[in-house]
């Protein structure tokens, strides 16, 4: 890697929330510019150019245009990160996968439907091209973002947090969601965030993705104070897992 | 002058979302002036289906970040509607205020970042931090207010965290408040200076006229954002109930978004349709800002929806001093911690209708007597002004033929900008294209 490395942000499927958290650094954006050096962002700028060491992708892959221009800036870039939630794991867009796509495409299009390509699933990033890192949250927190992007200028080795967002609740001493009797994904989702949501007056909604393996990485205690187990809530209360849900069930029947 | 000229501007940037325009033009005739969105379609009225009232706001949210309270207060008014929840004076102001907030770091975002390069001839605003420092962040300033102020609301300006049907699940602190209205107070220096600029940079935007149709939310009391009945400068007041018959969505080739129609071919939606339906509503800062400029309703040059937008963010600061205001003369009511609101959940329908930063948005929602959606349908500003984009640069072409093709692809693109499209709504675009031979 270069001293000041030369990056580049790229939007797919997505609401582009993440690329604006990055604007809505405000003044320490520009901070940033000082040790890497922006060569693409259309969202707000005209200039482009296709040599760069880090390439940060915010969306999914939901078109077969999305995936041959993901390929190529997989050739283009040294490393790749997945910017926010849509292309970590699929994210919100995935809600469609659990839906049968002809219907999907008749809600919205009607008697037009055929009109419309795209692909029956909203993918995450790493279905198509090998991933460096990954930046989860819908939108990313900011503070995230430079801390991972200092990391990398550094050669730092990205690493999630493996524990659920209940641990962090915890630590800010919020009241559980659970004994306000309401349904809240935060036993079995990854935590960093601070548990931010629940610190806000509500529950969490899993925007950082599940724990590794939920069967074994949850936090067990409240549910089965509740009557719920891990498998329940991953399977009836999930937004963000229509990507990761079916993944997960595959992955269990391998072993 | 450009016998043949063939403009293919794939992914126009400085944009939220994908857009196309192609121009090709063949012995001095114009044989395609196409605007075509290629945004991945996002499926959301479909995602929507078998969701519960509690999760509709949420998932909604994600159709577009840079205007994602207004989607969340959209699909909200949807809900309550629908549902028959009602909503209190107090929690009304903090919708207004988290709105207005999102309205304003938008439009600033629009008009420094985004729009203001053209006008300086710099491809982003990175070399303005060396050319007009100070402006860019006088830009940064204001930009930050607009979020900071969404974020006391909503607990975050992206996505927010707070707004539930029928209120909030917590308040902000009423010092918090206090603060932000010192910091509103204190920013007309910074609008007068952006101001400054624009009317110096003033005679870079194009003169171009169209007579078109504008249409807006309007209100008896206020500058309509939140709340109001629909307008049409050709028809007049409009049934927010007959959405559908005004907007009548089609499908159209080569783009994945709906384009619309209601009296003429085209009509445009956002800051300029605002101004031109109800700038006689406007606060007194932001009706000098307008003085400042000749902006006078009826104005038909698209490129001005960029002074609208000015204009605007004058409006919002002083709308935004009235909203907090109002939560202080008597004392924010307190609400429990973790608020729920109740809410008893029947069957039906409902049509939120908001003004958002490029226009009036309809959430459209059909609950089950569960309180889950059987039937979505949402209709996004940056739709409705696709064929009004389409209808401009019909009539704008043919009489700039005699230019270089870069100077007409800037032209295109600026004319784009000008209606500041959000094509990650549901659908994204441009590109300017001038189709090879």
């Amino acid at each position: 890697m270069t001293d000041r490395p030369r990056v580049a942000f790229f939007d797919f499927t997505g609401c582009e929330g993440d690329q604006l958290q990055v604007v809505n650094l405000e003044e320490r954006l520009f901070d940033l510019l000082e040790v890497v050096e922006v060569v693409s962002f259309r969202e707000a700028m005209s200039e482009h150019s296709d040599d760069y060491e880090i390439a940060f992708i915010e969306g999914s892959v939901a078109t077969a245009h999305d995936e041959k221009r993901l390929v190529r800036i997989r050739e283009n870039a040294d490393m790749v990160v997945a910017l926010g939630s849509c292309a970590a794991f699929g994210g919100i867009n995935a809600i469609r996968n659990d839906q049968d796509f002809e219907t999907v495409k008749e809600r919205v299009y009607g008697d037009d439907a055929d009109m419309i390509e795209a692909n029956s699933e909203a993918r995450p990033i790493e279905s198509v091209v090998e991933v460096d890192a990954t930046i989860p949250g819908c939108p990313i927190d900011r503070e995230e973002f430079v801390q991972v992007v200092t990391g990398l200028i550094r050669g730092v080795e990205p690493t999630l947090p493996n524990h659920p967002v209940c641990v962090e609740c915890k630590l800010e001493e919020n009241e559980c969601a659970f004994h306000r009797d309401e349904i809240c994904l935060g036993p079995v989702t990854r935590g960093g965030c601070g548990a931010d949501c629940v610190g806000e007056g509500t529950h969490c909604w899993g925007c950082r993705g599940m724990v590794d393996t939920p069967s074994e990485d949850a936090y067990t205690a409240v549910l089965e104070a509740h009557g719920l187990d891990a498998e329940e809530i991953v399977e009836e209360y999930q937004l963000y897992w229509g990507w990761q849900r079916p993944q997960r069930a595959t992955q269990g029947q391998a072993q | 002058m450009s016998e043949t000229i063939d403009i293919e501007s794939e992914y126009v940037t400085r944009v939220e979302g994908h857009g196309n325009i192609v121009v090709n033009v063949a012995d001095g005739d114009v044989e395609t002036c196409e605007w075509n969105v290629v945004e991945s379609p996002r499926f959301f009225e479909s995602m929507l289906v078998d969701r519960d009232y509690t999760e509709a706001h949420h998932v909604t949210a994600r159709i577009c970040a840079i205007c994602s309270i207004s989607h969340t207060t959209a699909s909200l008014k949807a809900t309550e509607a629908a549902l028959g929840i009602g909503l209190s004076a107090q929690d009304e102001h903090l919708r207004k205020l988290a709105l207005y907030g999102e309205t304003l770091q938008s439009h600033v975002l629009h008009l420094g970042y985004l729009a203001l390069p053209d006008l300086v001839g710099k491809q982003s605003v990175l070399p303005l931090l060396d050319s007009h420092e100070e402006e860019v962040e006088t830009v940064v300033r204001l930009h930050r207010l607009g979020n900071d102020l969404t974020e006391a609301i909503a607990g975050r300006s992206v996505h927010a965290q707070r707004h539930l049907p029928g209120g909030f699940s917590k308040l902000p602190e009423e010092d918090e408040l206090d603060a932000l209205r010192d910091r509103l107070e204190s920013a007309w220096g910074d609008v007068e200076a952006v101001a400054d600029l624009l009317l110096e940079l003033s005679e870079e935007l194009p003169e171009f006229e169209r007579e078109t149709e504008f249409i807006s939310l309007t209100h008896p009391d206020e500058y309509a954002f939140y709340d109001g009945t629909l307008y049409s400068s050709d028809t007049g007041e409009l049934d927010v109930s007959d959405y559908r018959d005004i907007v009548n969505e089609a499908v159209v080739e080569g783009s994945t978004a709906k384009f619309t129609a209601h009296n003429r071919d085209s009509y445009m939606v956002g800051a300029l349709a605002r101004f031109n339906n109800n700038a006689a509503q406007l606060g007194p800062m932001a009706t000098a800002v307008a003085d400042r400029f000749g902006l006078e309703s009826v104005c038909h040059n698209p490129y001005l929806n960029n002074v609208a937008q000015l204009v605007e963010i004058a409006h919002l600061i002083e709308a935004s001093i009235t909203e907090i205001d109002a939560l202080l003369a008597g004392g924010l009511d307190p609400q429990s911690e973790y608020h729920t609101p109740e809410v008893d959940v029947t069957a039906g329908s409902g049509i939120g209708a908001v003004e958002v930063p490029r226009g009036v948005l309809f959430h459209d929602y059909t609950y089950d007597e569960g309180g889950e959606i059987t039937d979505a349908n949402c209709v996004i500003p940056t739709n409705q002004n696709h064929a009004n984009i389409q209808s401009d640069m019909e009539a704008l072409v043919p009489t700039i033929l005699d230019r270089s093709e870069d100077e007409i692809e800037l032209t295109l693109e600026m004319l784009v900008r000008a209606y500041d499209p959000c094509i990650s709504c549901s659908t994204h675009y441009l590109d300017v294209e001038f189709v090879g031979e």
